[in-house]
């Protein structure tokens, strides 16, 4: 057992039971980040603070809302929104943020992306980013259905659909995934448990091995300069702070990332109270109604490209229904940027400015998920008459292009980035 | 290998077969929790009178929470293979989700008009305009004298499949 002595302070108390000022230490005051870096390394603690707002705001409504089929509808925009002291304010926050936290997921994924921060040691970064991509997706998705509005029932409706595979008319794990023939209680209360128990559980854990995945290979800088971080270390603990190219996560690194944050919060606030429309569809504030159908289905904007890749594809081809190509297209567009590390065959970390050919693609493919985003938000409008102009770029033909661009995207990706490597006599 | 090792991957193995076991079980209850609840799969039977049915004149029933359209065919509207024949009346029986993504067409005088991308059905349920790839989908059902029960697989229906098909 330790030696426990009379303690002289409570900070002493603790640290002779809990060890807290090595802790700190480690965790704190001496892991070390590099000092190349710019705001984009900051969308990490963006990231985590905004899971933090969704946690808090979601325990709220947590407190009021109803998982059942006759209740939740009114639960929500009755009782939450008029009844309960701000409880608009917490169904806007969490709803905003919703939508919020999958634009910095987004910009945070392609600064790894154009810093080349997923390889040589960083493929445990990248793939735990990813599956928390993954498990946020699941969660955007599930609490969706939870206000019990149309958009609500027939985004479930048609995503659960999506089970049967196709032509593989797989209609038993359809019914099972949902506990009944249609969307129905069974499905609702399964999926509330999921958004606010499981998936969280999940996404904490993913995020605890995320932060982990960090320590041995350390964060990635602008220029990819690699760091004998021991060395670093000690030139700033002698007082050396300027010509150390190292700085300790707090207070320095973390002060930095709350400017950053500031700014986003400043942001993210504005949108709660002054244009928190965007995250409310209209159409969900009717109450789901199993026989009427609305006009447009479409799901939320971050999943307006990977939904885009499902129905590119209008027509025949190879012998294949329509329908099944988009839905592998779509499956293939779910798990592609899961093995992102092993696609890029450049042996080098290089930020894209540095690699010409990659560059290229980098841009063209975030051009390409804009355009499929703008497409799948629109009617898939196939013109049949008028001039080939209007007959070849029509909605249905430029998502169906914008489909085929990003395949081949990924299909060059190997290639290129060899070039890349053989042209600066890496391999 | 000394008789330690053997046993010891004796227990190991064991060990590992009744955790293998607990954890398939487990699995399969859990599986099974998931499964419909019998009072849901009790709900997926709805029963109608087609007797009552006016000529050229459709409803629409729910059953397993979808629309199913049911027309009495007018001595005008085509016949086809697709036709459910109860005693000298025809009648188209189908579920009323269009095959293109699952909207709900409204009858206009002859034909199901879809008002989310333009498609169209006649009489039998055959697309004839538009997006929709196959004809509306035939429920299960079975024919008791001039009842139709939606959710029961009787003679009639696989009549109807195969002469679709």
């Amino acid at each position: 057992m330790a030696k426990i002595t009379k303690a002289n302070s409570v900070g002493e108390w603790f640290d002779q039971r809990l060890n807290t000022t090595a802790l700190n230490k480690v965790m704190m005051t001496e892991y070390w980040i590099p000092k190349d870096i710019n705001f984009l390394w900051a969308m990490g603690v963006v990231l985590a603070v905004t899971f933090k707002l969704l946690i808090i705001s979601g325990i709220f409504l947590l407190m009021y809302y109803k998982p059942d089929v006759n209740l939740a509808f009114d639960s929500v925009n009755y009782t939450i929104m008029q009844e309960v002291k701000y409880g608009w304010l917490f169904r806007h926050m969490h709803g905003v943020a919703a939508s919020v936290i999958f634009l910095i997921i987004y910009i945070h994924m392609f600064t790894g992306i154009y810093y080349g921060s997923y390889k040589k040691g960083r493929e445990m970064i990248w793939i735990s980013g990813m599956l928390l991509f993954v498990t946020f997706s699941a969660a955007g998705f599930s609490g969706y259905m939870l206000p019990w509005g149309q958009m609500s029932y027939w985004a479930a409706s048609v995503i659960t659909n999506l089970f049967a595979g196709g032509s593989l008319e797989a209609w038993g794990l359809v019914e099972w995934i949902r506990g009944g023939f249609t969307v129905n209680d069974a499905t609702l209360t399964r999926f509330f448990m999921l958004h606010v128990f499981l998936l969280p559980l999940a996404i904490i854990g993913i995020i605890a091995l995320h932060f982990y995945s960090l320590r041995i290979p350390h964060v990635n800088t602008q220029n990819s300069e690699e760091l004998d971080f021991d060395a670093e270390a000690e030139k700033y603990l002698a007082g050396n702070k300027k010509s150390a190219k190292v700085i300790p996560f707090w207070p320095v690194f973390l002060s930095k990332d709350f400017a950053v944050l500031s700014v986003f919060l400043i942001f993210y606030f504005y949108l709660v109270f002054f244009h928190f429309g965007f995250a409310m569809d209209p159409v969900n504030f009717d109450p789901a109604d199993n026989l009427k159908t609305p006009a447009h289905i479409y799901p939320e904007w971050y999943f307006l490209w990977s939904y885009e890749t499902l129905r590119g594809p209008f027509f025949d081809m190879f012998g294949m229904k329509a329908a099944d190509i988009g839905l592998i297209i779509f499956g293939l567009a779910q798990g592609i940027f899961l093995v992102f590390p092993f696609l890029d065959r450049d042996p080098d970390i290089l930020p894209a400015h540095k690699r010409p050919l990659f560059r290229i693609w980098f841009w063209i493919m975030i051009i390409d998920l804009i355009i499929l985003s703008v497409f799948g938000k629109l009617p898939p409008l196939a013109v049949t008459e008028g001039t080939w102009y209007q007959i070849y770029f029509d909605n249905a033909h430029i998502g169906f292009y914008a489909t085929i661009l990003f395949l081949l995207l990924w299909a060059a990706l190997p290639i290129i980035t060899r070039i890349d490597a053989k042209r600066r006599g890496a391999v | 290998m000394s008789n330690n090792t053997n046993r010891r991957s004796f227990i190991g193995f064991s060990f590992a077969a009744v955790a293998a076991a607990g954890g398939v079980g487990a699995l399969v209850g859990m599986k099974q929790a998931w499964d419909p609840l019998p009072s849901v799969l009790a709900g997926g039977f709805t029963k109608v009178d087609l007797s009552t049915l006016k000529a050229g004149d459709p409803i629409t029933v729910e059953w397993r929470g979808k629309p199913v359209f049911i027309l009495k065919k007018t001595a005008q509207m085509e016949k086809s293979d697709r036709d459910l024949v109860v005693g000298s009346d025809r009648f188209t029986v189908v579920i009323g989700l269009c095959t293109h993504l699952g909207c709900i067409p409204a009858w206009k005088k002859e034909n199901w008009k879809c008002a989310c991308h333009g498609g169209a059905f006649d009489a039998s349920g055959k697309q004839v305009f538009g997006p929709p790839p196959k004809p509306l989908i035939l429920p299960q059902f079975s024919i008791n004298g001039t009842a139709l029960v939606l959710g029961e697989t009787g003679p009639e229906y696989k009549k109807l499949l195969t002469a679709q098909a």
